[in-house]
C-alpha cells in the first residue's frame, strides 16, 4: 500500500513514515527505520581568498557561513562537518586531492571548493562541484558568479551556488536558498508585514500601513502582497505591490464586514478570501482586479483561510465551523465534492503542498475548557487522510507554510507571551527558530 | 434604574397602607411621608417638590425639600444634602428625583418627577454622567461560551435592556465590536468574532432597532479586554462589546 512517490523526493520521508509508521501511535520518538535511502554525503571547503583585498576576509567569512547553512538546511545531504575536512584549501580544480576528501574522516561523496575575491568593488567567486569517486572526470558542475562586492549579495552568491548543487544532486527539484519569507511583525509598533530571506537573514519591513496588518500572502510571481488590514469598516483585503513600493487597488477588498485571510490561486490571477457581507463568513473568489467575485460556500458559521492546491489550481482546503469546533475541508473551486479532512479537535490554517499530495495545519486533537491539549502543526496525505504530527511539547504552533520544494514548512511558535517564527523540514526535524525578539507570526513561503 | 425608583416607591406606598391600616391612630399622616414609627424617637416626615414640574431641555428648575426629625438626607444622583434646602437642576432628560431621609426614628423617602419636553438643540453637559458614561451604563456587552457565536440566555436579558435603552435614544449609532480569546487561530478567531457581533446585531436589529445604526466589526483576538491564560480572562474576551460611534 505504498503511496507513489512520483518525482518528488521531497516527501519521500514523509511517504516512508506513512507507509511504515503506526502513524497515530502515541510514542513519536524516530526509531530510523523509516530512513529508505541514504542521504549524499556532501562535503562543502572553505574557498579559498583569491586576492588580498581587505574585504575579502569578510565576505569569504559571509560566504562559507551561508554555502555551509544551505546545505545543511537543504535536509537532503549528510553533510561533513568542517573539523573533518582536510588542511588543504583547494581554491580550484588542479589543487584538490580528491583522495583526501574520499577517505575518512570526511568520507565525501561530493565535495564543494572554490575561490573569491574582491576586485575594484566585485567580488568573484568560482565555485566547483566534484564526484570524488569518479577520479576519471569529477566534475559535476562548475560555476562564476559576479556582483557587487556587499555582504548581501555575497550571500545571494552563496544561495545560488548552493541552489545548482541542491537542484544537480536533489533530483532536479529548485533548492530554496534564493527564496524570501513573508510574515508579520509589530517590531515598528503596529503589525506590519516584513520580509526576510528563507534562512531569517535580511529581516525588514515591506509595508507601513499604521492599521493591524495580517495574513500576508505573496503572489506567486513574487510581485504583489494581499494582506488583510483593519479600516474604521473592518477588515479588508488589500494588496502591496513589491515592484512600485507602494499600495495597489484591490476593489471589492473592503465591503464591510471581515473581508481576511487572502490566498493567490496559482496562476496568479485569482484570489479566494473570506467575507461576511452575505451576513456570515464564507469563502469568495475574485480575479485579481476584484472582478467576478462570487461565494463558494454556503454554510452558517466561519468559513475561513483558503488555500488552493498549487498542483492543480482547481481546488481549495479551507477552515470550516459549521459543525462546532473548526475542521479542515477541501473542495472543487466552484463549492462541490466537500470532504471533511479532520476528524475531531480543533484544526485551523491549512496550506497545501506544492505537489498537491499533502495538507499541512495547526491542529489542537484535545482541545476544549481545561483541556491541556497542545496546538502543534501536523501533516496529512490527502487520499488516505492519514497523518504525522511534526511539533511536539514546544509551545502553540500555527500557520505552517510549505517552502516551494515541499521539503520545507515555516511556521509561528507562541512560548509564553513571545511568538517567534520557525522552520523545519517537512518531517519535523531540523526546527530552527528563524525571528528574534518582538511578535512575529504568520509566515508565508514565496513560491520560487 | 427608573424601574428600580418605582419599586421603591411602591414599597413606601405600601408601608404607608399598612402603617393606616394598622394603627387608626395616626391617620393624620401625610400622604407623602411613610412612617415606620419606632417607640422612643419620633419618624422623619419629609416634603419636596420641584418647580416648576415641566420644562424644555436646558432650563432650569428648582428642587426644594423640608425633613424633621433626620439626620442623614440624600437625593439620589445628587448624593448627601442638608435637612433642608433648595437646589436648581438643569437635566437633559425627564427625572424622576428621589429622597431618603434617616433618622433615629426610622427612614422616609419621596419622589417628586421633573418632566422635560424636548431634546436640547445642543448637548447640555449633564451634572451627573457624559453621554457616553451613561451609554456604558445602560449598553452592555454581551458574552459568550467558548467558540460559539449562540446569544446565551444571560445575554438576552441584557441585550433587551441594550435595545430598549438604545430605541429610546434614537440619535445615538452604535459599534459592535466581535471579540474572542487568546487561544486557536488569529484568521479563525476575526470570523468568529465576526459571528458573534452579526449576532448581537441581528438581536438588536429584531428587538426594533434600526439596522443602519449599527456598525459591526470583528476584532478577533488584535484586542483583548485582558491577557491573562485563566478562564475568567477568555471568558472576558469572548463577547460583544457595544461603544458609541462618534
Amino acid at each position: 500500500m505504498r503511496v507513489p512517490i512520483r518525482s518528488y523526493v521531497s516527501s519521500f520521508l514523509l511517504i516512508a513514515f506513512f507507509s511504515f509508521a503506526r502513524v497515530q501511535a502515541q510514542d513519536w520518538v524516530r526509531t530510523g527505520t523509516n530512513l529508505g535511502n541514504e542521504k549524499i554525503r556532501l562535503a562543502a571547503a572553505d574557498f579559498k581568498p583569491g586576492s588580498a583585498d581587505p574585504q575579502t576576509p569578510a565576505l569569504k567569512a559571509v560566504f562559507d557561513a551561508t554555502l555551509y547553512s544551505d546545505l545543511g538546511n537543504a535536509g537532503i545531504f549528510d553533510l561533513v562537518s568542517k573539523s573533518f575536512a582536510p588542511q588543504a584549501m583547494p581554491g580550484a580544480p588542479q589543487e584538490i586531492n580528491l583522495a583526501q576528501w574520499s577517505a575518512a574522516p570526511a568520507n565525501a561523496a561530493m565535495v564543494a571548493f572554490g575561490n573569491l575575491s574582491v576586485t575594484n568593488g566585485r567580488v568573484v567567486v568560482y565555485g566547483w562541484l566534484f564526484d570524488t569517486r569518479n577520479t576519471a572526470n569529477p566534475q559535476v558542475l562548475g560555476k562564476q558568479y559576479n556582483e557587487e562586492a556587499n555582504q548581501d549579495m555575497t550571500r545571494t552568491i552563496a544561495h545560488r551556488f548552493a541552489d545548482e548543487i541542491i537542484f544537480r544532486l536533489g533530483g532536479g527539484i529548485n533548492g530554496i536558498a534564493e527564496t524570501k519569507i513573508y510574515f508579520i511583525s509589530s517590531r515598528s509598533g503596529s503589525k506590519e508585514v516584513w520580509a526576510m530571506d528563507y534562512d531569517g537573514q535580511n529581516q525588514h519591513q515591506i509595508t507601513h500601513l499604521g492599521a493591524i496588518t495580517i495574513s500576508p500572502r505573496i503572489s506567486p510571481d513574487n510581485t504583489r502582497i494581499a494582506c488583510a488590514s483593519l479600516g474604521r469598516e473592518g477588515w479588508g483585503i488589500r494588496m502591496y505591490s513589491l515592484e512600485l513600493g507602494r499600495m495597489v487597488a484591490f476593489p471589492g477588498g473592503s465591503t464591510g464586514g471581515a473581508n481576511q485571510s487572502p490566498s493567490w490561486a496559482p496562476d496568479g490571477n485569482r484570489i479566494a478570501f473570506s467575507s461576511s457581507r452575505s451576513g456570515d463568513p464564507e469563502i469568495w473568489i475574485a480575479n485579481t482586479d476584484g472582478g467576478n467575485a462570487h461565494r463558494v460556500t454556503f454554510f452558517a458559521g466561519p468559513d475561513v483561510s483558503p488555500t488552493w492546491n498549487p498542483k492543480t489550481g482547481t481546488q481549495l482546503a479551507w477552515v470550516s465551523g459549521r459543525t462546532g469546533l473548526p475542521q479542515i475541508y477541501i473542495m472543487d473551486q466552484d463549492g462541490s465534492n466537500i470532504q471533511r479532512m479532520t476528524d475531531g479537535g480543533y484544526a485551523v490554517s491549512p496550506s497545501w503542498a506544492p505537489n498537491g499530495q499533502f495538507l499541512t495545519f495547526s491542529w489542537n486533537r484535545k482541545y476544549g475548557p481545561g483541556a491541556p491539549g497542545g496546538q502543534d502543526i501536523y501533516v496529512m496525505d490527502i487520499a488516505s487522510k492519514r497523518w504525522l504530527q511534526l511539533t511536539h511539547d514546544a509551545g502553540s504552533n500555527d500557520f505552517p507554510s510549505w517552502s516551494p520544494d515541499g521539503r520545507h514548512i515555516v511556521f509561528q511558535r507562541q512560548m509564553g507571551s513571545h511568538t517567534e517564527i520557525w522552520s523545519m523540514l517537512s518531517d519535523g526535524t531540523q526546527q530552527q527558530q528563524l525571528t528574534h525578539g518582538g511578535t512575529n507570526m504568520m509566515p508565508n513561503w514565496s513560491w520560487k | 434604574m427608573t424601574r428600580r425608583k418605582s419599586v421603591v416607591t411602591s414599597v413606601a406606598l405600601l408601608a404607608i397602607l399598612v402603617a393606616a391600616g394598622c394603627k387608626k391612630k395616626n391617620a393624620s399622616v401625610p400622604s407623602q411621608e411613610t412612617a415606620p414609627s419606632a417607640a422612643s424617637s419620633p419618624a422623619p416626615t419629609v416634603q419636596m417638590a420641584v418647580s416648576p414640574s415641566t420644562i424644555s431641555a436646558g432650563d432650569q428648575a428648582t428642587l426644594s425639600w423640608k425633613t424633621s426629625d433626620a439626620t442623614d438626607v440624600s437625593i439620589d444622583g445628587i448624593g448627601k444634602v442638608p435637612t433642608t434646602g433648595v437646589k436648581t437642576v438643569t437635566p437633559a432628560e425627564s427625572t424622576t428625583y428621589h429622597l431618603v431621609a434617616q433618622g433615629p426614628g426610622g427612614t422616609a423617602e419621596a419622589t417628586a418627577r421633573l418632566v422635560v419636553t424636548t431634546a436640547p438643540a445642543v448637548a447640555v453637559p449633564s451634572n451627573t454622567m457624559t453621554a457616553e458614561e451613561e451609554f456604558k451604563a445602560n449598553v452592555q456587552d454581551i458574552f459568550f461560551d467558548y467558540d460559539t457565536y449562540d446569544i446565551r440566555s444571560d445575554a438576552q436579558s441584557t441585550l433587551s435592556h441594550d435595545a430598549s435603552y438604545l430605541a429610546s435614544h434614537p440619535n445615538i449609532k452604535v459599534v459592535i465590536g466581535g471579540y474572542c480569546d487568546e487561544r486557536g487561530s488569529d484568521e479563525y478567531n476575526l470570523a468568529l468574532g465576526q459571528n458573534r457581533a452579526d449576532a448581537a446585531k441581528k438581536a438588536l436589529v429584531s428587538a426594533g432597532i434600526a439596522a443602519d445604526r449599527i456598525r459591526v466589526i470583528s476584532y478577533g483576538k488584535e484586542k483583548p479586554f485582558c491577557s491573562e491564560s485563566t478562564e475568567e480572562c477568555w471568558q472576558q474576551n469572548r463577547r460583544a462589546g457595544f461603544s458609541m460611534d462618534q
